[in-house]
Order: C-alpha cells, then sequence, then structure tokens
C-alpha cells in the first residue's frame, strides 16, 4: 500500500461537478492514468491522475477539502 | 473637483468583502474619505496586504471561498461583529448577487453600490437587453430573450444570420458562450450549451447574438446617484486571453469622436434609464469597420481596470461610489470631466505565459516596484507574502499615463522594465512583448487578436 501525494495546491474534488458522482469510490479498481478528481488552482481545474494501477484504499482527504502540493492524497494497493 | 468638505459622512465604518489589490484599493479611499476600515478574510489570506492596512480585521471562514468570501451569512455576522454601517463587495465574489444586496440593506446597512433591483435587471442578461433597447442603446441583433426550443432556435439564426453566439441568460465574464457556425452546428451545441449553463449557473436558459468576428470590447465608465447619471468616457480592453481582459486602454485609441459621444451618451441613457446609483460600466462591442457599436451588458460594480479612467479624468471612482452610498449627490458635472492624455493597464498575474499560462501560486520573494510621474501599481503584494492558490491569479495592476498614446507606451515599456516580482512566474514577459509589438503600438487589434498573437509567438521559457 503506497500513498501518492498531491500535483498542485489548491482545492481537492472527487466530482466533476457537485451534481455528479464521483470519478472513483474507495476500493475501485484503478488503471494508471484514471481521473481521480480534480485539483483548483487559481480557478483553473486540473485533473488528478492515478501515478499506478492498483486498488484505490482510500481519499486521505475530505471532497472541497484545500490541499498543498506534495500532500498524501489518497491510498493504492497494487 | 476632489473632496474639500470635511462634512460628516452618513457612514462612519466600511467593512471590505473581498480580498487582493481591490481591498487594498476600498481602505486607501475609505481613510482618505475619513472612514474607518474593517477587512474580512479567509484563513488562507490572515496575512494579506488588506489585513495589516485595515484598522482592524475579522477572519469569515475556510480558505475556499464558498465558504467564506462568498458566503452572504458569515459576511454579514461579521459586520454585525465589528459593528460597521457599510458593506464594499469590490467585484467578483458578492458583488453582482442581488440577493446580497438586498439582505445588507435588509440588515440596516449601506451596501456600496447600486439597488438590489438595478443589480437584478442588469444581471439577467435578456432583461439587460430589453432595458438597453427600451433606453434606445443599440443591441446586438439576437433572440428577444430566452430561447425555448431548437426550433425557435432556428428561426433567429436564420433571421439574424450565421455564425451566431449562445450565451447563458445567468452568465458572465464571458463564460459559457459557444460559436455556432450554421444551422447543424447549433442544433449540436445546444443541448451541451443548455446542461453547461445550467450547472454552472444554476439557470440552463439561453439566448443568441450576432457573432462579430473583429469586434473591439469598448465600454463606458458610469456614475450614478440614483436620479441623475454621468460618463467618465470609455475604456479599450479588447486584449483578452479566453475572454479575460488583459490590457486596458483609456480612451479608447481608434474611436471617432462622433462615435465616442454617441456611445457614452447611450450609456448615460441607460442608467438613468434604471436609477443607477454608484459606478457601473456599460459594454458594448464596437465594429471598427461599419463604425456600429452594440450593446453587451452592464457591470454593475467597481471594476478592475477602473484605474485607466482615473488617470484620464482624475477622478477617484471609489471614493466617488462611497460617497454616493452615503447619499451624497453626484459631485461632478458632466462639463467638468476632462479627458486628458492617455492610459494603459497591464494585469499583472500569478501565471506562467511560458507554461500555457499555468497558475503559479507562491511566495513573493522579492519585489522591486516602479515609479516616476504618471506610473502607478495597485497591488495586493509585499516581500514575502504568499499568493494562496484558492482565489483568481491577479496580483496586481501596472498602470502608465502619458499625453499622448505613443508616450503612455513607452512610459510603460520603462516601467515593466522595472517591475520584479520574485519567486514565481508573472505575466510580466507578456505584456514586455506586447509593449513592444507594432499591432499594439497602431492600436490594430480585436478580441481575438491576443489568442492568434500568442499562438504565433510562444514566450520563451525564464526558468
Amino acid at each position: 500500500m503506497r500513498a501518492f501525494p498531491s500535483p498542485l495546491p489548491g482545492v481537492f474534488y472527487r466530482a466533476p461537478a457537485p451534481d455528479k458522482p464521483p470519478f472513483k469510490s474507495e476500493g475501485d479498481a484503478v488503471a494508471a492514468g484514471d481521473t481521480l478528481g480534480l485539483i483548483e488552482v487559481m480557478k483553473i481545474f486540473t485533473p488528478v491522475l492515478a501515478e499506478e494501477g492498483g486498488r484505490l484504499v482510500k481519499f486521505l482527504v475530505e471532497n472541497e477539502d484545500a490541499v498543498m502540493a506534495g500532500q498524501p492524497l489518497y491510498e493504492l494497493d497494487r | 473637483m476632489k473632496r474639500a468638505d470635511p462634512a460628516p459622512m452618513s457612514i462612519s465604518k466600511i467593512l471590505i468583502a473581498n480580498r487582493g489589490e481591490i481591498a487594498v484599493r476600498i481602505i486607501r479611499a475609505a481613510r482618505e474619505l475619513g472612514l474607518a476600515t474593517a477587512q474580512v478574510f479567509s484563513e488562507a489570506d490572515r496575512d494579506m496586504l488588506a489585513v495589516k492596512l485595515a484598522d482592524e480585521a475579522i477572519e469569515i471562514g475556510p480558505a475556499q471561498a464558498t465558504k467564506s468570501y462568498l458566503s452572504a451569512e458569515a459576511i454579514l455576522r461579521a459586520a454585525a461583529a465589528v459593528g460597521a454601517d457599510a458593506i464594499h463587495p469590490g467585484y467578483g465574489f458578492l458583488s453582482e448577487n442581488a440577493d446580497f444586496a438586498a439582505s445588507v440593506e435588509g440588515a440596516g446597512l449601506t451596501f456600496i453600490g447600486p439597488s438590489a433591483d438595478a443589480i437584478r435587471q442588469m444581471g439577467d442578461k435578456a432583461r439587460a437587453r430589453e432595458v438597453a433597447a427600451a433606453a434606445g442603446v443599440p443591441t446586438v441583433p439576437g433572440s428577444q430573450g430566452r430561447l425555448t426550443d431548437f426550433n425557435h432556435a432556428l428561426a433567429v439564426g436564420r433571421r439574424i444570420g450565421f455564425p451566431l453566439m449562445i450565451k447563458p441568460l445567468a452568465g458572465g465574464g464571458g463564460r459559457g458562450i459557444r460559436v455556432a457556425e450554421d444551422a447543424d452546428a447549433l442544433g449540436n451545441l445546444l443541448p451541451a450549451a443548455a446542461a453547461e449553463a445550467k450547472a454552472a449557473f444554476g439557470d440552463g436558459g439561453l439566448y443568441l447574438e450576432r457573432f462579430i468576428a473583429r469586434a473591439r470590447h469598448v465600454e463606458v465608465q458610469i456614475l450614478g446617484d440614483g436620479k441623475d447619471a454621468i460618463h467618465l468616457y470609455e475604456r479599450e480592453c479588447s486584449l483578452q486571453r479566453r475572454r479575460q481582459k488583459v490590457w486596458e486602454e483609456a480612451p479608447a485609441a481608434m474611436l471617432p469622436a462622433d462615435v465616442r459621444e454617441r456611445l457614452c451618451a447611450a450609456a448615460v441613457r441607460l442608467a438613468r434609464a434604471i436609477a443607477y446609483r454608484g459606478a457601473g460600466t456599460v459594454e458594448y462591442l464596437y465594429d471598427d469597420e461599419t463604425r456600429e457599436f452594440f450593446f453587451i451588458e452592464m457591470n454593475t460594480r467597481i471594476q478592475v481596470e477602473h484605474p485607466v479612467t482615473e488617470m484620464v479624468t482624475g477622478v477617484d471612482l471609489v471614493c466617488e461610489m462611497i460617497r454616493i452610498a452615503a447619499g451624497e449627490k453626484l459631485r461632478i458635472r458632466q462639463d467638468e470631466i476632462p479627458l486628458k492624455g492617455h492610459a494603459i493597464e497591464c494585469r499583472i498575474n500569478a501565471e506562467d505565459p511560458a507554461r500555457q499560462f499555468m497558475p503559479a501560486p507562491g511566495v513573493v520573494t522579492a519585489l522591486r516596484v516602479p515609479g516616476a510621474p504618471g506610473v502607478r501599481f495597485d497591488t495586493m503584494l509585499y516581500p514575502g507574502c504568499v499568493v494562496p492558490p484558492f482565489y483568481d491569479s491577479l496580483l496586481g495592476k501596472l498602470i502608465a499615463w502619458d499625453e499622448t498614446r505613443a508616450a503612455a507606451l513607452a512610459r510603460l515599456d520603462r516601467a515593466l522594465g522595472e517591475l520584479e516580482i520574485g519567486g514565481i512566474p508573472t505575466t510580466i514577459p507578456l505584456h514586455a512583448a506586447l509593449v513592444r509589438d507594432a499591432d499594439v503600438a497602431a492600436a490594430r487589434f480585436h478580441t481575438r487578436w491576443l489568442e492568434t498573437w500568442l499562438a504565433a509567438n510562444p514566450l520563451a521559457k525564464t526558468a
């Protein structure tokens, strides 16, 4: 199991829009490059892509939390 | 024409419900008027310049704007806690939220801006068009209000011709606009446009307008006291990237005198028609081939680019809007407003122009600010300050004034060379290139010119 850092500072979102389902749920299988969430930096939205494939164990921050660059964001189990 | 009377005003303490450079600007105006200032701030903004400059400061919530600067409840609670009797909303955030303006007044406080009714009328783009047309302001040919269905859209398209723009009724800041080249494209684009408008603004309503390919963006500054209204001439803001203004000037260099007169007079008619109170801006598209101008929308707040108007007219717009909110009549007559020289503003953003304008929050390690007559730098920066990632990227505005446009460009070039912001990438290199461009020097541009120019002139990576 490994924790992956946020690539950018900003606000983390788990879904593409407030009324949309999340990109991924905890426990889901993910492939490298899958979108796990969005980071909003100065009103620009950048996707957070899975660095590796595996099972998404859990997110380490809540939806809409403020995050710092390098802060652990999610855990993957290979 | 400037303040001379130290007469007591009906307000005594202003809560500044904004952040960044505009909060600093409002504090300065309030202080010169002898008013106390209370600055709101989010968790991420504890050390911002406006907090340091205000008489007092109050934390209103976490970093996320929705929980702080966009929370009407948090702002009103702060106003009560500090005993403010007026709220200045700045631009963005709650500044054009009619319900917020109404709740401020409802709480017995003064909203430094227009009435909730004026905000509401101009905020509904279709309603604004109707009001403008009724006031004799030319509007872009388009649908008379909300589209009902595809057949309605198609009929409008056939009447006004393609290409045309699909615009959200509730939008603003150029967001959510699509261009349809023909009837097929119109059919394809409408459903997504409606869904996006619904998601972004809570209202899926759309309208259509003729698309003018080579339009210039010209806007007129207005001051009104709820009865009378005057104009402070126009600005040109044609240099835009993704429909966001990058560079603004006053006056519009290429505008013939007779067109200027008609365009400014039309803006005053609209302001009077809605009994406008405070500072506002009537935005037009101007086609310099046909010399036609068309109303786009009215912004019911102080604008980012207000300093260029201040530089050419000598009127302090932020002071005037506070005085008007305090119940004063307009202190200046139309024929007392000079239009002297030329001013240009560059928006200095925390974005990397060499990397597709990627946002660049961080710590400002060094700051060197230009000076001498005719140069102004409105900013939120100080050495060592933090630029948080949570808000827009505007760091400051560099403004240069001189007697002619050519001299203003030369002065701007000199000032850009002196301005240094260390620690984070900024858009200074973009402006340094634009100020020496031949088309810019000749004022040969339109609202899509900059994007074409950027594609042809990639800026070198500096770091």
